[in-house]
């Protein structure tokens, strides 16, 4: 897979990291700032609240 | 064969690192949400308290009602304790139950927090004993209750936010503050309940 994508990465070795970096990044962005935030109440793992009937996904 | 093998193999390392981001935003990431969130409550506050209008209004729910601090945890040790225990409530900080009684009041003032996550401002509860101060700042009291007792109950213990906890149906006289917690920490298979009393109110210095 990762082969594939630097294989297909135009330019010289140089241009190729340069992009390869740029992508990572904006992937880890994508990740923190959209993905993480959607996905984290639904596995929450800490829950403080009394409740009934017993609380699943409220904190 | 082998592609698949090579695939399989970046598949699962990618997975590794994205596991790995994904549980530094938990611990972490979350904790910058709830700081910021914090100080502009906390600021929002301090300029209600300051206004020389008096009103009677009900903190609305996501407004910060009041300031926490307990000594035993240090100097830096405060939190803004948010009205209403909704899951955006919580986030922000600690969170007062609505239709509980308010600082000071007769009645039992319950106050809900992270104990992992969000700042985790509830994270060493646990080292709490029996005599430790609990310091609930109002705009014009300070309200010192002292914790008297530790429990851990079931995520249903509804009881322990009844004015007098536990008997959800007595008539409070009794000037006292619940705090919930989950536990252990990192799960909700449990609540840890701190509870407390009312020792004395001080007047708050005026800022000037």
């Amino acid at each position: 897979m990762y082969a594939w994508i630097w294989r297909h990465l135009p330019g010289t070795w140089q241009t190729k990291t340069a992009t390869a970096l740029g992508l990572a990044i904006a992937v880890a962005a994508i990740l923190w700032y959209l993905v993480f935030p959607w996905l984290e109440p639904k596995v929450q793992f800490d829950d403080g609240v009394v409740d009934t009937p017993t609380p699943t996904a409220t904190p | 064969m082998r592609t698949l093998i090579r695939g399989m193999g970046e598949l699962t390392i990618t997975a590794g690192l994205v596991f790995m981001l994904f549980v530094t935003y938990g611990l972490w990431g979350t904790g910058r949400y709830t700081q910021d969130q914090q100080d502009r409550l906390g600021d929002e506050m301090l300029d209600t308290w300051q206004a020389s209008k008096v009103t009677t209004e009900r903190v609305k729910l996501g407004k910060g009602l009041a300031m926490i601090r307990i000594p035993r945890f240090g100097e830096d040790w405060k939190f803004v304790v948010i009205e209403g225990v909704d899951r955006d409530d919580l986030r922000k900080g600690p969170g007062h139950y609505p239709g509980t009684a308010l600082p000071g009041e007769i009645g039992n003032f319950v106050v809900s927090g992270h104990r992992t996550t969000y700042s985790a401002p509830f994270n060493r509860l646990g080292e709490l004993d029996r005599g430790d101060e609990i310091l609930i700042d109002t705009r014009e009291q300070q309200y010192v209750y002292k914790v008297t007792d530790r429990k851990i109950v079931t995520p249903a213990a509804t009881e322990v936010t009844a004015p007098v906890p536990g008997h959800p149906k007595r008539k409070p006289t009794e000037r006292l503050i619940t705090l919930t917690t989950c536990h252990p920490k990192f799960s909700a298979a449990k609540r840890m309940i701190i509870f407390g009393e009312l020792a004395s109110a001080v007047p708050r210095v005026k800022r000037t």
